[in-house]
């Protein structure tokens, strides 16, 4: 103490190290998970293909896919509330795209941009919604869950008679908007697609973290997560983060879709399905706490690697595809209990 | 949209000393037909700092809601160094310096101390998409503040979490100097904690009055009051029930006027009687009946 006295403010500051620095991060868990779990499989089912060109293109296309909407769940869970209704939202933004390819034939670039706001309008009614009626996020994403996805079987067959719009391929072939989402960066080999959705995931999840750590809205995320009324008190314009955050979920959802009508070419109402949960896990996972004020948008992001290590691991590997949802379930109760013990470290450990 | 809030303390330099930086005139607050609080006078003078005493439900938190801009008062006027104001949310308090301090909401655990600190009026850097929280410049400050209040920070991104309860609420209060608070009102900063954690805040109540700061100190701890308090103002059920200066008034009657008085007479003589019959040994059957009639507060309405 006496003979640092002199010295500039900074030396005082005891160097911690920087494995210390990882342990007291909170996406420590998803990383180590992730290295765990893409290592198994890649011993049990490196032989049939996993670690193989085609096995890695695939696990990224489908880690990016969930990954898009792990990467905005996470951002609105440390903002302390939860988006069900993206499920549904990835169904009925497609059924959008959709309708106004084929049934309206309008121009693709149009289309998505119709999409994008309907996604953007439904995001910032469910925001305003919970604001407002100062109800769980809970309990009003799921009623615009429902909502949306009995709505949107209803006015498709009303307008088309049926539950799927196809023949979308036929009109957007060689369109560059639909290349954005659906076009392949590289193939290293025939049948290994890497698929431009990779890149959605990279960028979207560099993005948020930027956002979450270095921007005032990012400070503003974890303080109206942590206790929305403190927050209001030193200013924070809470029910602006809220609103924006829904929207944010919901545009993650409308772009999901565009990847996959677009891949696919045709949309599907049931498209999406159970979606807010894998994206719920995904975030959790990524130690994100459920209770919000704390968590990484980074994290989410292994996470979504973990998840589709998983998935695809399970096939390759010739398992039985039944076992991974409880495959998926297991990791969920492992990162919870990791993130506890991750959390107190970080904030208890007085030294 | 993003509000530039300046940190640098625009003092009101010709404000005299005597006229209050803060003052309430004759507030009254209803909450459909419960009167929170009637005719409620409460003034604050630079380097002054006022005790609010009074019971739970007195009426305090009611008062500083409205001195705080979070509550309306339906009667009544404030004003501050004596021009008439009218406060339409926390922000706006904030901005003409009248900080709030509250016991449990002061700071948020699971953030670190430099973003805790700068929560709401983050500093930028940079421009157009690329403007960003200085986090850097944040936490030097951040540091600097810290140990001029003798909290030494090991770790810029150390959470609060990781300080004790009178710490917390000293980070709270050197926050608040920080950004230009002319009035502190602090809501229970000493309630939830132990002897020495009160300590550390009562010594922080004491340098920011030193500087020039006027104090609302909430608390219904007489102790916590006596040694920092240069004027005690006192509710009970909602009303006034005086205001005394430094050396007017005793613990014993600070805890009169707080209880009602009799009331707290009353508990003595039943705790007597209890510890006289437990000592012979019956204690159950010797329990007062507590709800043998209707419930009526002392105001006459059903409180339950």
């Amino acid at each position: 103490m006496t003979s640092s006295a002199a010295r500039p403010a900074q030396s005082r500051l005891r160097e911690i190290g920087i494995w210390r620095k990882f342990l007291n991060r909170p996406e420590f868990g998803s990383i180590i998970g992730a290295i765990v779990v893409w290592t198994f499989f890649a011993i049990i089912a490196g032989g049939k293909g996993f670690t193989s060109a085609k096995g890695i293109a695939g696990t990224l296309e489908v880690a990016s896919q969930i990954g898009i909407l792990g990467v905005t769940v996470s951002l609105l869970m440390i903002a302390g509330e939860f988006d069900l209704s993206i499920g549904s939202m990835v169904g009925a933004s497609g059924l959008v795209l959709g309708y106004m390819i084929v049934d309206v034939g309008s121009p693709v670039w149009l289309a998505v941009v119709v999409a994008f706001a309907f996604a953007l309008a439904v995001g910032a009614g469910n925001g305003y919604l919970v604001y407002k009626t100062g109800l769980p996020s809970f309990l009003v994403t799921l009623a615009t869950l429902f909502i949306l996805r009995g709505a949107s079987i209803g006015l498709t067959r009303l307008l088309t008679n049926l539950t799927v719009i196809s023949g979308i391929r036929d009109r957007t072939a060689g369109d560059p908007v639909a290349w954005l989402f659906s076009g392949v960066l590289f193939s290293p080999e025939r049948g290994a697609d890497f698929k431009v959705s990779i890149l959605w995931w990279l960028v979207l999840a560099v993005v948020a973290t930027w956002v979450l750590l270095r921007t005032r809205f990012g400070n503003w995320i974890f303080g109206v997560g942590g206790s929305s009324v403190a927050a209001r008190n030193v200013g924070v314009p809470v029910a602006r983060v809220k609103i924006l955050l829904f929207m944010t979920t919901a545009s993650s959802a409308c772009l999901l879709a565009m990847i996959q009508v677009f891949s696919a070419g045709s949309a599907d109402v049931l498209r999406g399905q159970q979606k807010e949960f894998e994206a719920i896990i995904t975030a959790v996972i990524g130690g994100t706490l459920l209770t919000g004020g704390y968590g990484s948008a980074l994290g989410s992001m292994f996470g979504a690697f973990t998840l589709g290590s998983t998935q695809l691991g399970i096939v390759f590997a010739g398992i039985n595809t039944d076992w991974y949802q409880a495959v998926l379930g297991v990791m969920l109760l492992v990162a919870v209990l990791v993130n506890n013990w991750t959390r107190r470290r970080a904030s208890e450990a007085r030294r | 949209m993003t509000e530039n809030v300046s940190p640098t303390p625009a003092r009101a330099g010709a404000a005299r000393l005597d006229t209050p930086v803060l003052e309430a005139r004759n507030v009254s607050k209803y909450f459909g037909r419960v009167i929170a609080l009637k005719d409620v006078s409460l003034a604050v003078r630079p380097g002054e700092v006022n005790c609010l005493l009074g019971d739970n439900g007195a009426g305090k938190s009611t008062l500083i809601k409205i001195l705080s801009g979070v509550h309306g008062p339906d009667g009544g006027q404030l004003f501050m160094n004596g021009v008439e104001i009218r406060l339409s949310s926390p922000r706006d308090a904030l901005n003409r310096g009248i900080a709030t301090v509250y016991q449990d909401l002061a700071v948020l655990p699971l953030m670190s101390i430099t973003r805790n600190f700068f929560l709401g009026s983050e500093p930028t850097k940079g421009w157009g998409p690329l403007r960003h929280f200085d986090l850097d410049g944040s936490s030097k400050i951040a540091i600097e503040q810290m140990r001029e209040i003798g909290i030494e920070v090991r770790d810029t991104g150390q959470l609060v979490g990781t300080l004790s309860g009178g710490e917390r609420q000293t980070l709270a209060i050197a926050r608040a100097e920080y950004f230009g608070a002319k009035v502190l009102i602090l809501d229970e900063p000493t309630s939830a904690l132990g002897v020495k954690e009160a300590a550390i805040v009562l010594r922080h109540v004491l340098r920011a009055r030193s500087r020039g700061l006027g104090v609302v100190f909430i608390t219904h701890n007489v102790q916590h009051a006596l040694p920092v308090g240069d004027v005690f103002t006192i509710l009970s059920q909602g009303k006034l029930e005086g205001t005394f200066r430094k050396g007017e008034v005793d613990t014993e009657a600070l805890l009169k006027l707080m209880g009602g008085g009799s009331e707290l007479d009353d508990l003595q003589r039943e705790l007597e009687e209890l510890a006289a019959v437990a000592e012979k040994g019956v204690i159950v059957d010797a329990l007062p009946p507590v709800l043998d009639e209707t419930p009526t507060g002392t105001d006459g309405f059903i409180t339950i």
